[in-house]
């Protein structure tokens, strides 16, 4: 960790010296006059600190109480009773921007400022608290909000421009979990939530909610703390110092018995199936994990298969072959034997193995083109719906028989047109309504689109979206012609079938009384105001919600926010996932903006602009995005910035904003002018929705990095190896240069793209070719050779693709490869025949800010 | 007192009236059941759902009830929200049934809050076209 500060540190004052002497990059004219002379911001001698520490004490008995949590401190007194945000002393508010302008509110110039990206990731920032609440506080990669400071009226978050809003991914896979198994839950007589670090012990009997200010009783059985074995101290148990717990839930949590693991796949064996040869991949995996497959004795697992008929699995123990059962009535479909479609897994092991072994060679054959998907569907939901589970179903075409048929509706002319886009809301509503039929008994349906035509995702995403289920794509899918897919999938698969899943969860989030939620962004369905239903859910879901504030929060120091979702454990065992995160409530403007958090409210904004092209249209959904930035900015320079400067002023926390919007409008759910296929534009657009905060952003706005001169100087050392941290890297050309090569990270994909002068060192070294000339075209794999440049390369690759559950499949791309377009089109800050450069895009923001 | 066909037809709508009346109020109810958590959002909107075309035809037939009575000021009157139902029906979301509300979206606050103002003016509308006909009918039978 102290090296990267260190490497922080130093390019701060590097960018600070920078600012004055930035000139040639710019070639349009300037109407604003004195850029070249405005002094630096006004830090004073402070040494400059990371961007998201809070800001310097400033009444002594406070000043240990707000140093960031990565310094040293002595301990914040606690008064007797335990902590909680009765005890904080009221010159909280007093102590905010005074005489020193806090770190996240340095003035920055954008127009005059180039070098704005941090050198790696920004941590989020730090909600402005007390020692020792922050440290307790719910992790930010579990629970972050767009607003670190809670604005105190809704006039006043009026004002502010930004949006108010959470980002969750509650499921997450986490290293240390306490798991408590009380005979009591302790939760608020009121309004249920459960007992949290932030609640006030009134005395030891007593205790005061933090949402609805009731107190409550403690009951006897709190009083013992089994940890420590003693009595009398409830604030010490650790329900009460952990964020984020988990509790074994009794039987008043469950509305049936905990159901077991079903598993059931649905998969296309049409012509086209067998063509791209998907099946061979799956049977191989399954038949790999089919031990690693989450569950308990009672797993059961299950097979359909369909092109123009149905085609059901008979697996009874004691046969010795799986029976195949062929319906081909497709309008009314059936289970043509009531049981042994959906067997015991660990019972008919055996058989189950079988099928896999011979299904590939089963198809080998077949000439049908036709897919009879709804029927297919239909009858899963009928197989499933007694137990509940999840259903995974593999589509390699339109499904273009029987119930829920699907048209072509993909104009290839319109794909690059400059103004709205059509078709992007469903055509039918049959897979929604199937949707939600399955999310009312508790099934979840998972979809594997391996296409190369326009396969209407728009109408057949619903399935997924509304039964809490996940949507895989790989567009052209083929065994042989696109081996870099193959490979992506295989990893995809393996992951989503061994990942941990809860089953038959519901999940509640609550506010401090004052707050409401008013939006929920991810795939599930909202049974009602406040509780979503999720039929399965896995660790890879995150959700975004939209808040307002409906009373003043006038006499709050704090609020707090509860999520908790219960599932079913693959083991059958009933739980509940706790989190809770406090946040300071702050009055004035000022204090807003320090505490914005710009990957959140771009996350939050991306997801309201999914919703707002759906609903009205995408122009409408991108002039809102523009709109945010320009209003937010204006805001700023009204009502907040002190001096009026010429040039188009932010404040530090907010300098990355403008960068993100531009890298939202070309990114391919939003972009116009160029050509994006509907499909892809609609997988983007359920991405930005699905995925966790910090995996959509890298999708939004990728990294690159610079690779042939990797250094071991600022490297990370895990687990014995070196790993290197090159400095991220600004999109655009700019950075390229043609004797280096270099990486871009955009989440889901990779791009290692060579310079034609690229040192030969490089390319003999890692990748092995004598020259530039030499390197194959559809390269996906790294060598594994002995040097040290093809270790480091590949160490810092595997560390990249370690710290997300989904693997990125790797492109080499030389000058001349036909991945180069999609490569440069992640290059934002530079101008296209479409779009504004990142520059043009700054002068367009302050011209309207200046109206 | 003659009992021309003006006559008749406001004595027919102010029946009819009372059934949208009945209509709006279980809008009413049925929103604030959603809103209070009181009931499952996919139940809710199959009963109200078969409700909304009929409420539109009602209003539709007293517009050419009007119409072919020669009232022309009732018509005016009862035109806009004729217009409104036409553009509310256009603008409804994908659906396979006669409709308007979709379960997996009448659960956003905005669109909530939408629908039940929608319920409250429809009311209001409906109480005071009831006193209107009322009034009209009397006048008619009164004034020829």
């Amino acid at each position: 960790m102290e090296p990267w500060l260190a490497m922080a540190h130093k390019h701060q004052t590097a960018i600070i010296m920078l600012t004055t002497k930035w000139l040639a990059c710019l070639s349009t004219v300037h109407r604003v006059g004195t850029w070249a002379t405005t002094p630096p911001s006004p830090l004073g001698t402070r040494t400059p600190r990371l961007l998201t520490t809070p800001p310097p004490p400033m009444h002594p008995a406070l000043q240990a109480a707000t140093q960031p949590y990565t310094q040293a401190h002595q301990p914040y007194q606690q008064p007797p009773g335990g902590p909680g945000p009765a005890q904080l002393s009221p010159s909280l508010a007093a102590m905010s921007l005074q005489s020193n302008t806090p770190e996240s509110l340095r003035v920055v110039n954008l127009l005059q400022e180039r070098n704005l990206l941090p050198p790696s990731p920004t941590p989020p920032p730090t909600p402005c608290l007390p020692q020792d609440l922050q440290k307790i506080n719910c992790n930010p990669e579990v629970f972050r909000s767009t607003l670190t400071s809670i604005p105190q009226t809704q006039s006043l978050l009026n004002k502010a421009k930004m949006p108010l809003g959470l980002m969750l991914h509650p499921f997450k896979d986490l290293s240390q979990l306490p798991v408590v198994t009380s005979s009591t839950i302790v939760r608020c007589r009121s309004c249920r939530t459960y007992i949290n670090p932030f609640v006030s012990f009134l005395d030891q009997r007593r205790w005061k909610c933090n949402l609805c200010h009731r107190v409550n009783d403690v009951p006897e059985e709190f009083m013992y703390n089994p940890v420590s074995r003693s009595y009398g101290e409830p604030h010490k148990r650790p329900e009460v110092q952990n964020a984020t717990i988990e509790f074994i839930a009794p039987s008043e949590y469950m509305l049936r018995p905990p159901q077991p693991a079903a598993y059931l796949f649905v998969l296309d064996v049409s012509h086209n199936a067998v063509e791209t040869g998907y099946l061979n991949v799956f049977c191989q995996s399954m038949l790999e994990n089919i031990n690693a497959l989450p569950g308990d004795s009672r797993t059961k697992v299950g097979f359909i298969t369909f092109d123009s008929t149905i085609h059901f699995y008979n697996l009874q123990e004691g046969l010795s072959q799986p029976q195949m059962l062929i319906v081909s009535d497709i309008e009314d479909i059936f289970l043509p034997t009531p049981d042994s479609l959906l067997v015991n897994l660990n019972e008919c092991k055996e058989l189950v193995q079988d099928l896999l072994k011979s299904l590939p060679t089963l198809f080998q054959k077949t000439m049908e083109t036709q897919s009879a998907l709804g029927s297919a569907l239909q009858a899963a939901f009928k197989l499933l719906s007694p137990t509940g589970g999840r259903m995974t179903i593999f589509q390699t075409q339109l499904p273009n028989l029987g119930v829920g048929a699907l048209q072509s509706r993909e104009d290839p002319n319109q794909r690059a047109s400059a103004k709205d886009i059509q078709h992007l809301s469903p055509a039918t509503d049959f897979y929604k309504k199937l949707a939600l039929d399955c999310s009312g008994q508790q099934v979840s349906v998972d979809l594997f689109l391996l296409s190369s035509q326009y396969c209407d995702l728009a109408s057949l995403g619903c399935i997924s979206r509304y039964s809490a289920g996940t949507v895989y794509y790989y567009p052209s899918y083929h065994h042989q012609r696109n081996p870099a897919l193959v490979e992506c999938f295989q990893k995809d698969l393996k992951r989503y079938l061994t990942r941990k899943i809860g089953f038959e969860a519901v999940m509640r989030i609550r506010c401090t009384k004052g707050l409401s939620i008013h939006t929920f962004h991810g795939n599930f369905f909202v049974r009602s105001t406040d509780l979503l239903s999720l039929p399965n859910v896995n660790p890879d879901a995150g959700f975004a919600v939209q808040m307002s504030i409906e009373e003043n929060l006038d006499d709050l120091q704090v609020v707090s926010f509860q999520a908790a979702l219960l599932y079913t454990s693959s083991k059958g065992e009933r739980r509940i996932r706790v989190h809770t995160l406090c946040l300071p409530v702050v009055n004035s403007l000022s204090d807003i903006f320090a505490g914005a958090d710009v990957q959140a409210i771009s996350g939050l904004l991306a997801c309201m602009a999914v919703d707002r092209s759906a609903t009205a249209s995408l122009s409408d959904a991108r002039d809102a995005m523009t709109n945010a930035a320009i209003d937010s900015l204006t805001s700023y320079r009204q009502s907040v910035l002190t001096i009026q400067q010429p040039g188009l002023l932010a404040p530090a926390c907010l300098r990355l904003f403008p960068l993100f919007i531009l890298a939202l409008l070309k990114q391919k759910a939003f972009r116009t002018g160029t050509s994006t296929r509907l499909d892809d534009r609609v997988f983007a657009m359920l991405q930005l929705k699905y995925q966790p905060l910090v995996y959509s952003l890298l999708m939004i706005h990728p990294a690159l990095y610079r690779v042939d001169d990797l250094t071991d100087e600022g490297a990370l050392n895990i687990n014995e190896r070196t790993i290197p941290q090159p400095r991220v890297l600004q999109l655009s050309v700019e950075k390229l240069s043609r004797e280096a090569a270099f990486l871009m990270d955009a989440g889901t994909v990779m791009y290692l793209w060579i310079g034609r002068n690229c040192h030969p060192n490089f390319l003999s070294q890692v990748l092995g070719v004598p020259s530039y000339a030499a390197v194959p075209d559809n390269l996906y794999l790294l060598p594994e050779l002995d040097t040290a440049e093809s270790q480091r390369t590949r160490a810092f690759i595997g560390w990249l693709r370690d710290q997300r559950p989904f693997f990125p499949p790797m492109h080499v791309i030389r000058e001349e490869s036909q991945l180069k377009s999609t490569f440069m089109q992640n290059m934002i800050e530079d101008r296209t025949e479409s779009a504004l450069s990142y520059y043009e895009f700054l002068l367009h923001l302050q011209q309207q800010i200046s109206k | 007192m003659a009992f021309t066909f003006a006559a008749f037809c406001y004595m027919l709508a102010l029946l009819l009236t009372a059934a949208l009346i009945f209509f709006a109020i279980w809008h009413i109810i049925a929103f604030d059941e959603l809103k209070t958590d009181y009931k499952n959002p996919i139940d809710q909107c199959n009963t109200l759902n078969p409700l909304v075309l009929p409420e539109y035809l009602i209003h539709f037939f007293f517009c050419v009830m009007f119409f072919c009575a020669a009232e022309w000021l009732t018509l005016s009157l009862n035109l806009p929200l004729f217009a409104y139902h036409v553009w509310r029906y256009m603008s409804r979301p994908v659906m396979s049934s006669p409709g308007l509300y979709d379960p997996t979206t009448i659960m956003n606050a905005d669109i909530l809050a939408f629908c039940q103002k929608e319920g409250w003016c429809k009311l209001a509308f409906y109480l005071l076209s009831f006193f209107y006909y009322l009034y009209g009918m009397i006048y008619v039978l009164v004034s020829s």
